[in-house]
């Protein structure tokens, strides 16, 4: 698939490695240092899609500012890319690093329960 | 009913069809789903849901040129082709040839969080890319009510599923829905209310330890189907419903007969034998012959070079064929020939409705002209009476109208009224043969007679049955004051009877060696009359010259008397001559 738009920045073994153990041992997970990849699939350019893509912004410039970068895939320009994620519902946030893949789903306006879903708040 | 309701107004719209190519379902459904419509087959775990979405789809590519998409939110592809591969599916092959697409639809790993609205457009973009990367025709989804526990939501997901109905509908594919059946509503999410064009409920449950599978059109819109509940079956090619009770009485009777085996129980037939296409019940206590009976036919079918099955459900075809060459039937050259084909299961093997089922795929198979069920009665092992006899005469039915010539042997229990089998068939069979023990003098033999035959003249008489070394042989029984004579009792009567004869023969030689006698004397006694009379002849007929000799010479003298007395000139020549 050599029209992929997308280009994951992909951090060494080592450093992944590194930071699955901190997932796991429940450490913050905005350790400095890490760049978050995120992958927001929408449809055309709808209201949903254009609020979620503005929430995402929102949020990652409040709290991940300077170490996240975000993608934007409109499935209705590739709809063979909806198989890779799994994707089923508009507008999905997949977190593709750091690991383990985590997916958002919704236009992200609850920001409490996006940063839950990026692990950037402690789950109850 | 439904059958002749929609085969008469032929002018009227029927709604188009998408035929499912699988055994029985396009007969039930009226030649198969609404085409372009969604159909939703639901029922509880492992009832065969998937199988039977994808035998829609795997007969579509293959046999309709409808190519599909099956969309799998339960299973891998790769699960999915394995599973199906022991039902002859190859999908990698259809896969590769484009002409069915799967699509394994997973929600990932790990949890979902959901922050606000969304839909689902990712899923209808992935199916509208699958549905026309290979211009798909059908489609089905399995299980999507799956994502009831993968995405949050549910009234979302309602929305969105009646959405995505209503856009299967516009695209004009024949969609399959499957669904877990619920504890109150047909599927788990109520996607009944959705999907309202079609339901077919699918049912697999057990009695006495014997399962069944069931499949049930409870709606169909626009469309006259059955609605009761049909026996399916799933094996080697897949699934078949056997829609048996739709069947009416219009089976056309032949008139062609077709030789029983045996020579004289033709004739006691009207001569001719069963008529072809009639069932035949043979039924008897234990060891009367009920098999051998059936071989014979078997073997006299195959001879004529017809076809022959027989379902056994007591003995091994090699048991079978063991005793029957002990009674000299060889069955074994017409099995390796192809003409006879043994089918043997335990009864227990399977429900009723299985067995019919089987039994009907087998006829359509091996087109046979004969087919033999030995013993009926263990189906009884196998449910209970009623429903033995529903079967036993959706069975004869279905033989019927396969022209298809049946015997049917059935085991009575002693003791018990001959004239009533355990399985209540009597009034469904066309020719009913009472194999009977007879009790004389310390022995047990075997009688034969026919309780009916229907459209025939038939022997009223009761024929004993023997098993010899070359076959089954029927003979005459003697009617005596003391009943009916078999066995010794026949041979005794036989000897005696032979004594009588020759005493007869005897005394007939007698009279005509009497008789002979009595004509030598009364000839020998007409040659001495004869003689007697020859001799008074010729003593009578001396008598006569003398008195002759006499007279003239007393006229001789009378005249020479005159001539002397009156000086006649006549000279007296014989004077001397007279004296």
């Amino acid at each position: 698939m050599t029209t992929d738009p997308i280009e994951p920045v992909l951090p060494t073994p080592a450093i992944a490695k590194k930071r699955r153990g901190k997932d796991a041992a429940g450490d913050a997970p905005e350790a400095k240092g890490i760049t978050y990849v995120l992958r927001l699939y929408v449809a055309g350019q709808t209201p949903k899609s254009t609020a979620a893509f503005a929430n995402l912004k929102k949020i990652c410039e409040e709290h991940l500012a300077g170490r996240y970068k975000i993608q934007v895939v409109d499935l209705l320009e590739n709809p063979q890319l909806a198989r890779g994620d799994q994707i089923l519902a508009i507008p999905t946030l997949v977190r593709k690093l750091p690991e383990p893949m985590r997916k958002i789903i919704g236009d992200l306006s609850n920001t409490e329960r996006v940063l839950i879903g990026l692990d950037l708040l402690p789950r109850e | 009913m439904a059958k002749s309701e929609t085969q008469s107004p032929k002018t009227r719209t029927k709604l188009p069809k998408s035929l499912t190519g699988i055994q029985g379902l396009d007969e039930i459904t009226d030649g198969g789903l609404p085409k372009g419509r969604p159909t939703l087959i639901c029922g509880g775990a492992g009832c065969g849901k998937t199988l039977l979405a994808m035998e829609f789809l795997v007969r579509g590519a293959t046999q309709f040129n409808e190519p599909g998409v099956f969309m799998a939110f339960e299973e891998s592809a790769k699960d999915l082709t394995k599973n199906v591969a022991s039902l002859g599916f190859d999908l990698k092959d259809l896969v590769a040839r484009k002409k069915i697409v799967l699509d394994f639809v997973y929600n990932g790993d790990g949890e979902i969080e959901s922050s606000g609205e969304f839909n689902l457009d990712g899923l209808f973009i992935r199916l509208e890319q699958a549905i026309d990367s290979i211009n798909a025709k059908r489609v089905v989804l399995d299980t999507i009510e799956s994502l009831f526990s993968d995405l949050p939501n549910p009234i979302i997901l309602r929305a969105e599923l009646r959405r995505l109905f209503r856009w299967l509908k516009d695209k004009g594919v024949t969609t399959i829905i499957t669904g877990e059946r619920g504890d109150a509503t047909l599927t788990r999410q109520g996607l009944e209310e959705y999907v309202s064009d079609c339901v077919i409920v699918l049912d697999h449950r057990v009695s006495d330890q014997v399962s069944s599978r069931r499949l049930r059109v409870v709606k169909y819109r626009g469309s006259t189907h059955g609605t009761n509940e049909y026996p399916f079956l799933i094996d080697e090619d897949g699934i078949s419903v056997l829609p048996v009770t739709s069947l009416g009485l219009q089976q056309t009777a032949s008139t062609a007969r077709v030789p029983s085996g045996v020579t004289r129980l033709d004739s006691m037939l009207g001569g001719a034998g069963y008529y072809r296409g009639s069932s035949v019940l043979v039924s008897g206590t234990a060891g009367t012959g009920k098999t051998s009976l059936s071989a014979h036919f078997v073997a006299a079918a195959c001879r004529r070079g017809e076809r022959a099955l027989y379902f056994a459900f007591e003995e091994s075809p090699s048991q079978i064929m063991r005793n029957m060459r002990s009674i000299g039937i060889d069955l074994e050259p017409w099995v390796e020939k192809g003409l006879l084909h043994f089918q043997a299961n335990r009864p227990t093997f399977a429900g009723l409705e299985m067995h019919l089922t089987t039994i009907h795929k087998a006829i359509k198979a091996f087109k046979p002209q004969v087919v033999i069920v030995d013993p009926l009665t263990s189906f009884i092992s196998g449910g209970n009476e009623t429903e033995v006899k529903a079967m036993v005469m959706r069975l004869v039915d279905l033989l019927k109208i396969s022209q298809v010539t049946s015997l049917f042997t059935s085991l009575s229990l002693s003791g018990g009224a001959l004239e009533q089998t355990q399985v209540a068939v009597a009034s469904l069979v066309d020719t009913w043969l009472l194999l009977r023990d007879i009790e004389i003098g310390g022995e047990r033999n075997r009688g034969m007679y026919i309780l009916k035959s229907r459209g025939m003249a038939h022997s009223n008489q009761i024929r004993e049955f023997l098993l010899t070394d070359h076959g089954v042989e029927l003979r005459d029984v003697y009617v005596g004051p003391s009943g009916v004579l078999t066995g010794s009792a026949r041979l005794v009567q036989e000897a005696q009877e032979q004594a009588a004869l020759m005493t007869r023969n005897q005394e007939v030689e007698r009279r005509q060696i009497e008789l002979e006698r009595k004509r030598t004397t009364l000839e020998a006694q007409i040659v001495a009359l004869r003689a007697e009379f020859a001799v008074q002849e010729i003593a009578s007929m001396k008598i006569v010259g003398q008195e002759q000799a006499e007279n003239a010479q007393l006229a001789q003298e009378r005249a020479d008397m005159g001539l002397s007395r009156k000086a006649d000139a006549v000279p007296n020549k014989q004077k001397g001559v007279a004296k």
